[in-house]
């Protein structure tokens, strides 16, 4: 394998990773905080993906395209919480993996029937469209390294508000004792449907960002909540740090994996990551609670 | 005459918590041995040890003159050493005759037997029936078991403990947020079992550890700071000065 | 205890009369309906013995019902092509060779599963199942040789002798209810001996299993590899029935519908998954005429019947004996 090509794989697998980790980050979060299992997190990546879509055959413009989903997908999280989710909260998982996966359901056909059948395609303006030479003789795709910037900035950005805020510290203190946040009188629900809100944002600008590489269609989110969920699991439930981690891990591994590897051992190679991993570290590698 | 029970220099560090101080043990065989010592003073964290749940730092345990300190809980409890719970521990859902039924079966060895109905097996029944019967719990076996009263409760967990036949039963504060009605059946339990199986027991009602235990460790900050009978133990000044002074009077 | 076994008698009527029924009403389409339901049944059940009994929730219960499938489509293709697997082995039709092998095979891989998964826990082995059977999809789906994502269709049924030929609805019909009633009563007995107590009992209290001697980890393994082995057998069963293997049999969504009809049903109860399975199919039956959009009603079902009814259409039917 030539230097330069293996830099390219490199550069696809951080920016796999970095799209795994908006997605990861938010589940994780909702997990850690509020104890819940959201299989629904890849229907809000779908419905991202199809927000962005329609907006810009509406308006032409990728940035409001964007900026128009992620709003749109803030608040059909937070509606999904507080209308529904927050009544199995105190459920065990397995209800909650039901509940959820029920919705998978909803969604896949709601968007049959509203988007129908066939696969839609974002264009990328021209802008974004071309590649640079980050080293000379190597060019790469400028979209591409505009996700891995993103998804760096989203990653610095959790890190400052989970370190340095109140909403940070309430989210920390609710990782490790659910009980300390009610007895500081803050108001839980809130707290919650905000949070949730933001998990879902990202799954929302996940998908959005997903759609001028991949086809925008009915059950996308499917096969990626599957990979984020072994990325949070990798990375220990409920850690933010741990899923910027295994989401490098897994878009590494997974990258080199379709490059190296003979194509059915390829599509194994994450899950034998995975299973390596928590045969050692049956908890993933920062658990987070206990 | 050989300790049924030695504990050498065991250490057990949480972060900056030194639980268990290089502490050393020794239980006779046949003997009630009582573990007393102020809140935080290790007990409980030696009593996971010896039991197989926590993992010690250094040090070792022997049992009946066998190194058992790296040996997982069930491998323990099937050479003899069986623990009871502060916060009882039952099977909720089944009967009490099936909780001690299943105890039975555990000790009589492995469970891949995959076609006789269990609860009509009148060699896991008829033994559990004896021991619901020692207890005092012999009319309560067909009731949920997590419908018994707290105190019931209690006596079918000892039930369950001596249906693996243990040689040293550790029982971890077994009187613990009980009425005094309750507490007087299961000391006078405690009692019946003398000449049974070897007891190491952590209690902190005074008055019980010093009315039955032959022995007393007194443990302080993770170590033992002296073993002997009651009546020494009440006069060493190490131990009044560490810790039975307070709350020795007002047990 | 008299209501169940009225209910037992009436159950047991109805499922031998179906075919004859059917046929009299002129409708014979339902045998072939009702057999698919008794498969499914049959993998639910197996499901049952480790998610209602032993308390694990395995997200991948579809990969083993895939790998039994996939088994018999394998070896009845080779046999058809008379060619060699993996170049020493002859394809066969024989269901006497390829129903256990379809077993054997879906054991040893729910063993090596489970042997990962059982050391964790909650929530973590939901998704490690969920996982592994996802592997085993895209392993499937990348076999080219055998129609990777298309599927493979059956050269012919597995043959067992002369006289029993699974072409023939009826015939078929019965071979699946005798085969799941075998495995119902084998399971009933399962459950209910010294290796069952332990099974219920780690799922009430795994560490009180620990401290009274039982190493849970083993009966836990054995159960996991038992079910495995018996959705292996539900997976030969279908591949008959559908005369088609894809991977679309083990899609992650499946092993999800798979929980549903347990929980529908009622779990711990072998017969409730069972009713589960059903009612599940009979509701996707109905709801699909109404409408091809018919998943939009079913989400929201179901989230409402996790949401109120948890114990499920056979909790709600018979009094169960505290053991």
């Amino acid at each position: 394998m030539g230097i330069l090509l293996f830099l390219e794989q490199l550069l696809n697998g951080l920016q796999l990773g970095t799209m795994l980790f908006l997605m990861a980050s938010g589940l994780t979060l909702v997990f850690g905080i509020m104890n819940f299992v959201n299989l629904a997190h890849g229907s809000l990546y779908m419905m991202g993906a199809y927000f962005a879509a329609t907006l810009f055959q509406l308006t032409g413009s990728l940035l409001l395209a964007s900026a128009g989903a992620f709003v749109g997908v803030l608040i059909l999280g937070m509606a999904l919480e507080a209308i529904i989710l927050r009544g199995f909260y105190h459920r065990d998982h397995l209800d909650q993996v039901l509940a959820t996966f029920g919705l998978i359901l909803f969604f896949n056909e709601l968007v049959r029937m509203i988007w129908g059948p066939q696969a839609y395609f974002l264009a990328l303006p021209e802008m974004l469209n071309g590649s640079i030479e980050l080293i000379p003789g190597a060019p790469y795709p400028v979209y591409r390294l505009l996700i891995i910037l993103i998804g760096v900035a989203v990653g610095a950005f959790l890190y400052m508000l989970i370190t340095h805020s109140r909403l940070g510290m309430l989210i920390r203190a609710g990782a490790s004792n659910r009980g300390m946040i009610e007895s500081l009188g803050v108001n839980i629900r809130i707290l919650f449907t905000l949070v949730f809100g933001l998990g879902a944002a990202l799954a929302g600008l996940a998908g959005t960002l997903a759609g001028p590489l991949l086809a925008v269609q009915v059950g996308m989110g499917d096969g990626v909540l599957i990979t984020t969920l072994v990325v949070i699991v990798i990375g220990g439930i409920g850690s933010v740090r741990g899923a910027f981690l295994a989401a490098l891990l897994v878009g590494l591994v997974d990258t080199f994996g379709r490059m190296l590897l003979p194509a059915s051992l390829a599509e194994m190679s994450i899950y034998i990551l995975m299973a390596a991993i928590l045969w050692r570290r049956p908890q993933g590698l920062f658990p987070a609670h206990g | 005459m050989s300790c049924l029970l030695q504990v050498r220099g065991l250490v057990k560090i949480f972060g900056a918590l030194v639980a268990t101080n290089d502490l050393h043990l020794q239980v006779m065989p046949g003997e009630v041995h009582a573990l007393i010592g102020p809140n935080g003073a290790g007990k409980s964290t030696l009593v996971a040890q010896l039991a197989g749940e926590l993992a010690p730092d250094s040090g070792s345990i022997l049992f009946e003159g066998l190194d058992i300190t790296n040996l997982p809980v069930p491998e323990r409890v099937a050479r003899g050493i069986v623990r009871s719970f502060q916060i009882t521990s039952i099977f909720p859902q089944f009967s009490a005759l099936t909780n001690v039924s299943l105890a039975v079966q555990a000790r009589a060895g492995h469970s891949f037997k995959f076609w006789r109905d269990a609860s009509t097996d009148p060699t896991l029944r008829e033994p559990a029936q004896a021991l619901l019967d020692q207890v005092g719990l012999g009319v309560r076996g067909n009731v949920p078991a997590g419908e018994l009263a707290y105190g019931e409760q209690r006596q079918l967990e000892i039930a369950m403990a001596l249906a693996t036949k243990p040689h040293l039963l550790l029982l971890d504060e077994p009187l613990a947020g009980m009425g005094r009605e309750e507490a007087r059946v299961i000391v006078d339990l405690l009692r019946r079992l003398r000449g049974g199986p070897t007891i190491l027991l952590i209690e902190h009602d005074m008055d019980v550890v010093f009315s039955i235990a032959d022995r007393i460790t007194v443990l302080v900050y993770g170590t033992a700071i002296a073993t002997d009978r009651p009546d020494a133990i009440r006069a060493n000044a190490e131990v009044q000065q560490a810790y039975l002074g307070g709350e020795m009077d007002h047990a | 205890m008299v209501r169940n076994r009225i209910l037992g008698t009436l159950l047991a009527i109805a499922l031998l009369a179906l075919p004859p029924v059917a046929q009299a009403l002129g409708e014979p389409f339902y045998i072939g309906i009702a057999s698919r339901m008794l498969v499914f049944a049959l993998a639910a059940m197996s499901l049952d013995l480790i998610l209602g009994y032993g308390g694990m929730v395995c997200f991948g219960h579809a990969a083993f019902i895939g790998i039994g499938a996939y088994v018999v489509g394998i070896l009845g293709h080779h046999a058809a092509e008379e060619t060699l697997l993996l170049g020493f082995i002859p394809g066969t039709s024989s269901g006497w060779i390829t129903w256990p092998l379809a077993m054997l095979c879906a054991g040893i891989f729910a063993f090596l599963v489970g042997a990962v998964s059982i050391r964790t826990q909650g929530l973590y082995f939901i998704m490690i199942t969920l996982a592994f059977a996802q592997m085993a999809y895209f392993f499937f789906v990348t076999l080219k040789g055998y129609g990777g994502d298309d599927g493979l269709r059956l050269p012919q049924r597995s043959q067992f002798s002369d006289l029993i030929s699974l072409r023939d609805k009826t015939t078929f019909y019965y071979v699946a209810l005798g085969v799941l009633t075998a495995v119902y009563l084998l399971l009933l007995r399962v459950t209910r001996s010294r290796f069952g107590m332990v099974l219920r009992g780690a799922k009430e209290n795994e560490r009180r299993m620990l401290h009274i001697g039982v190493p849970t980890y083993r009966y836990r393994l054995a159960a996991f590899t038992i079910a495995g082995a018996l959705a292996g057998l539900a997976g030969a069963l279908m591949a008959n029935q559908a005369n088609f293997v894809s991977p679309a049999m083990m899609h992650w969504t499946r092993s999800g519908e798979l929980i549903v009809m347990v929980i529908l049903g009622g779990v711990g109860s072998l017969l409730g998954p069972a009713i589960g399975a059903v009612a599940f199919l009979s509701l996707e039956e109905v709801l699909s005429a109404y409408t091809e959009h018919w998943q939009i009603a079913l989400g929201p079902l179901l989230l409402a019947v996790i949401y109120f009814a948890r114990r499920g259409i056979y909790g709600a039917l018979v009094t169960r004996r505290v053991l």
